[in-house]
């Protein structure tokens, strides 16, 4: 969340799509019945399903599942169109003033420099006018035909409110009072919240729908402000905090890069990373990245990492392709990963296609499996008839179970959607052989240690050089890490004159004191300052919120720098005046920034200096025009792989644009996308509020409350296909099937999309062949294994199967 | 320990007066259906307070699970999908016993003590002096207690008075993620019921109200609904309900006659054979019970 939970209380309007806060976030949930309650907010749902968040809603819109781009490029169209946009606010803070290079364009259906046989572009022309001055050209006045406002304009315009309806399904008066609503938060004092989640990010085109809203809340002139936002809900309680220190295997803590074969230097991979300034006097937050990554490196290797040999960067294992998880299920599939440590991860359940996870896991050597329960994956080689076919005598992989303990069971942190850190502690020891995860890491990592020392090996630097100062070597305890995630000086820290500011062996109070010459170690600066001399920020308990604006700055340790609102310079005009007096997050008064906040802004940087609110970009801006991006600057719609519809009504005589051209797909799963002749129907998989992932089908109390697999149709198709309430069917793909229970309802809505009817069927994930549920078939046997071109996410959100009475 | 607590109002089949030496605040669970998400964390808190697990049961086409109260069921979530002014609506009512001010199942309770009430309007039954008979549930406009077949007691939603009695709000109430539970004084919940409606009328549910029925003297559970004109859109809640007239009969104005025109045995058989049909207890235990009731 750019915000926080507390913070959407301040909204006027909210806004659930991409997700479904009352199922899947009800504790959060809270704070849209006080904005309610409380400032007569509005609620508004837009769902392919009549959802737990839609029944407490003001309004609700139909759509279908994985056309979310259309209806939200739409918004933009309507915003510019009608002229509902907080223009002080996009002249300010975003990039519609740049100008891109003439070369750039778009046509039928794809940007500039698409190269079909890479499915990639090269992106040299989605690039600023650059002056002879060196930096981006602009022009305030938003006129230029060449400017991003203009070039905005001419993209979206081409989703008018009937295209919007004729390929969302919405219906075209439901799309046009959702347009409304939104578009009363173009006020200065209004604004609106977005709530979403998986529902977004589970689709081929996810991060474009994410950035679609992103461009619709700046538009609007809502980030930054208290109220407004981006707020992605995350799922694990702890989510956000693995996310943060490096769960996907292609970063490192704090989002720091891992280097890839074609950095074999730290100065090569550090010229990559550090960007440089777009526009005269910005910050240009991510010229420190060398300061964060060699304190990264020191944390990793101590005393060993030196000048001498670039603080250990050879140590790092460099990327030779991709490492997210289809990725790795790929390369398993393939024979060339033969040994797997899977943690606190269900993947046999998780994961896409079932068949081709187990397949996968049945050619490794070893699979180690680390967690609280006992589960499916662990279980994959075993038969369990129809629910998971196996024969034991034909899988070779030794499985090791280590019993972990329950996050109730040590002391650590949670990080929450807020970004708040919040420490916990140790509530019961765990039950028989069970061991914190920190010391079942600990103890592999001192038996490989000694086996390295006295066997040799090909590179035993990475294990023999790691920094391991830990009081008991073989079990590092929570506060000694996160003193270490939270970063300390190595040797004296001076100031210009020389007077020593932070005494070696301090813990730094954040990462503004981090230095690139070795004398500082950081853990992930992103925490940096969790653990300050003043001790563990994180297990603050301090509710007090003076201004009623819910900030609660005491409370345990929001990162970056204990910022609750990010961005909050923009909640100001140039000048540095609140736009909404009445909920004012930050201000500048007359001599340094403050308010409810910590500044997103250098604290001293008078309003004059032109500093802008987005101190990471090098232009200092937003950009509504995003080159970062793998498959445009701008969103365009693209249907799923597996499309009702086999065509993309945007670009109907396009083959190659039918869904994201940038999107990677394996060989072997493109043969398996099914078409819409032999599965009609859209699928579309999510999680029910009386259920936690594939842990609470092992509770008692969770299975009572929901017990059984099922499935949800529309009376109309229940009618259809003979299926009445109660009855078992089958729902296929053209990957396997499933077997559940059909809740015929009228929650689920029948749409017309391209003149045609377009069904969707409801699939509960939570179900599986162990736990006290009634055993149950894994969803995501039917699921593509495909996934968003920008972060592999895959795409369970929307996909095609066909339905029948079992 | 009913009695210990020197607070009760009524007590089944008793004439003797009360103990009455502490008043206490009359409380109340406002519960407000347009808040609701029925994610049945309300379920889950009553399970575990109460220390009660019903049987894992199956999925026969809808969210309500289990699909009905059970000795070991006090609340449960009842979904109902409806179409009011061409808007569909999703309507979740916690279901659970309402409390009610006049009480049909202790009215009908032949068995002394087996259910009272406090002076704070909790109804609460006394499985140590259930008799079983069944009558509490024939007795109840909202079809509320259930049987155990297990040790044929009576059971039900007993608005956690445990916890209330040491000032803690019910588990339900303490549970609820959305506050659409609310615990404390009764009239301070029929204030805050009022800004719920007001805010409900002005997103156009013209017909929002508060659920406190008066046929049964109000409850102390009581409902916040959109339609408060059509309850029975909310799973069958009751329009207007009252005790069963049989009840009433039966403990309003035939028992005083019958105690002077007949046998006392001879009534309660009469009322037996209306609410139950011919029974199947022993005729001797019976009697043993009337003559209890009538002393």
């Amino acid at each position: 969340m750019t915000n926080h939970w507390v913070d959407i209380k301040n909204a006027d309007l909210v806004l659930i799509m991409g997700g479904n806060a009352a199922e899947a976030h009800i504790c959060g949930f809270k704070w849209v019945q006080e904005a309610k309650h409380g400032r007569k907010a509005r609620l508004v749902v837009v769902d392919p399903r009549f959802t737990r968040s839609a029944a407490v809603s003001d309004y609700y819109a139909p759509i279908r599942a994985g056309s979310d781009i259309a209806f939200l490029s739409g918004v933009i169209h309507y915003l510019l169109e009608n002229d509902k946009i907080q223009h002080e606010y996009v002249k300010t803070h975003t990039n519609a003033s740049f100008l891109i290079d003439p070369a750039y364009g778009f046509e039928n259906g794809l940007f500039t420099g698409y190269d079909a046989e890479k499915r990639g572009y090269d992106k040299s022309t989605w690039r600023y006018q650059m002056g002879e001055d060196g930096y981006a050209k602009v022009d305030p006045t938003l006129q230029d035909p060449n400017c991003v406002f203009q070039l905005m304009k001419r993209h979206f315009a081409r989703y008018d409110a009937d295209t919007v309806s004729r390929i969302t399904g919405t219906p075209k008066d439901a799309f046009l009072k959702v347009c409304g609503m939104i578009a009363e938060c173009s006020a200065p004092n209004r604004t609106m919240t977005i709530l979403y989640a998986l529902g977004w990010t589970q689709h081929s085109v996810g991060s474009q729908n994410i950035r679609s809203m992103a461009m619709i809340q700046l538009l609007l002139g809502n980030m930054g402000m208290a109220g407004g936002g981006i707020n992605a809900l995350r799922g694990h309680a702890n989510v956000q905090g693995i996310t943060d220190q490096c769960l996907f295997g292609e970063s490192l803590p704090g989002y720091l890069h891992e280097p890839t074969e074609a950095e074999p230097t730290l100065e090569v991979f550090l010229d990559k990373r550090t960007p440089r300034m777009l526009r005269p006097g910005q910050m240009n937050y991510w010229s420190n990245y060398p300061k964060f990554f060699i304190s990264l490196l020191k944390a990793f290797y101590g005393p060993s990492a030196t000048p001498d040999n670039s603080f250990g960067y050879d140590w790092l294992p460099k990327m030779d392709g991709a490492y997210d998880v289809l990725a790795m299920f790929e390369r398993m599939h393939q024979g060339r990963m033969n040994g797997f440590v899977c943690q606190g991860f269900n993947p046999l359940a998780s994961v896409a296609n079932k068949g081709k996870v187990s397949a996968a896991l049945a050619k490794l050597k070893y699979l180690v499996v680390i967690d609280p329960l006992a589960t499916d994956t662990s279980e994959f080689w075993k038969d369990y008839g129809e629910l998971n076919k196996a024969d034991p005598a034909q899988i070779q992989t030794e499985v090791f179970r280590l019993p972990a303990a329950l996050f109730a069971e040590h002391e650590g942190s949670f990080t929450n959607s807020s970004r708040v850190i919040q420490w916990h502690w140790k509530a019961a020891d765990g039950p028989g052989e069970t061991r914190e995860d920190t010391e079942i890491f600990g103890q592999l990592f001192v038996r490989l240690r000694a086996m390295y020392a006295r066997d040799g090996g090909a590179f035993p630097e990475p294990i023999q050089k790691l920094h391991w100062p830990y009081r008991i070597a073989s079990h590092p305890s929570s506060q000694e890490l996160a003193r270490e995630i939270s970063g300390y000086a190595i040797s004296d820290l001076t100031d210009a004159s020389g007077n020593v500011t932070v005494k070696a062996g301090e813990q730094v109070a954040g990462f503004a004191v981090l230095r690139a010459d070795g004398s500082t170690a950081c853990g992930n600066w992103l925490y940096s300052g969790m653990w300050s001399q003043a001790g563990n920020l994180t297990a603050r308990r301090d509710n007090s919120d003076p201004t009623g604006l819910g900030q609660s700055l005491n409370w345990g340790f929001a990162w970056p720098a204990n910022r609750r609102i990010l961005y909050n310079r923009a909640s100001c005009d140039a000048s540095g005046k609140p736009w909404d007096p009445e909920r004012n997050v930050i201000h500048w008064n007359g001599k340094a920034w403050g308010g409810n906040d910590v500044p997103d802004m250098r604290p001293n940087a008078t309003p004059d200096e032109g500093v802008g609110a987005f101190i990471m970009t090098g232009e200092g801006v937003a950009r509504l025009f995003a080159p970062g991006m793998v498959e445009g600057p701008f969103p365009e719609h693209y249907e799923p792989f597996e499309t009702p519809l086999g065509r993309n009504p945007m670009h109907p005589d396009v083959p190659a644009v039918v869904s994201n051209p940038a999107a990677r797909v394996y060989q072997g799963d493109m043969e398996l996308f099914g078409k819409a002749d032999e599965f009609p129907y859209v699928a579309t998989t999510y999680r029910l509020a009386e259920h936690f992932h594939f842990w609470s089908k092992t509770s008692k109390i969770n299975a009572i409350l929901q017990p059984e697999h099922f499935v949800e149709i529309s009376e109309e198709l229940a009618a259809e296909k003979g299926i009445r309430k109660g009855d078992v069917v089958t729902v296929r793909s053209n990957r396997g099937h499933i077997k559940a229970v059909a809740v015929v309802t009228k929650r689920i809505p029948v749409l017309t999309v391209e003149g045609r009817k377009v069904h969707t069927v409801g699939i509960p994930l939570h179900y599986g062949f162990k736990g006290e549920t009634k055993p149950g078939y894994i969803t995501n046997t039917l699921t593509p294994f495909v996934g968003d071109a920008n972060t592999q996410t895959p795409e369970y959100k929307a996909f095609l199967v066909d339905i029948e009475k079992a | 320990m009913a009695l210990q607590s020197l607070d009760i109002a009524r007590r089944s089949a008793t004439t003797t007066e009360m103990p009455r030496a502490r008043e206490t605040t009359e409380v109340a669970k406002l519960i407000d259906v347009s808040a609701c998400i029925g994610c049945k964390a309300c379920q889950a808190a009553c399970m575990e307070w109460n220390d009660i697990r019903p049987e894992v049961g199956n999925n026969v086409g809808i969210y309500d699970n289990p699909q009905d109260l059970d000795d070991k069921t006090w609340t449960l979530m009842r979904f109902t999908e409806v179409e009011e002014e061409g808007r569909l609506e999703w309507l979740i009512r916690k279901d659970g016993c309402m409390h009610c001010t006049d009480p049909g199942c202790l009215k009908a309770c032949p068995s002394p003590g087996a259910i009272i009430q406090y002076s704070n309007g909790i109804v609460d039954f006394h499985q140590e002096n259930c008799i079983g008979c069944g009558y509490c549930v024939t007795g109840c406009p909202f079809d509320i207690p259930r049987i155990s077949k297990t040790d044929n007691k009576a059971y039900k939603c007993s608005l956690c008075s445990d916890r209330v009695a040491v000032g803690q709000a019910p588990a339900c109430a303490k549970a609820c993620p959305t506050g659409a539970i609310k615990f404390g004084a009764k009239e301070d919940m029929v204030h805050y019921a009022e800004a719920r409606i007001d805010d409900l009328k002005e997103r156009g549910y013209r017909n929002a109200g508060l659920y406190d029925p008066q046929g049964v003297g109000g409850t102390h559970v009581m409902y916040v609904l959109q339609h408060a004109d059509k309850p029975a859109l909310y799973a069958g809640l009751p329009q207007d309900p009252q005790i069963s007239p049989a009840v009433a009969l039966w403990k309003g104005v035939a028992k005083p006659l019958a105690l002077l025109a007949l046998g006392a045995t001879a009534v309660g058989s009469l009322f037996h054979y209306v609410m139950k049909g011919p029974n199947e207890v022993s005729k001797e235990l019976e009697e043993e019970m009337e003559k209890e009731d009538a002393q």
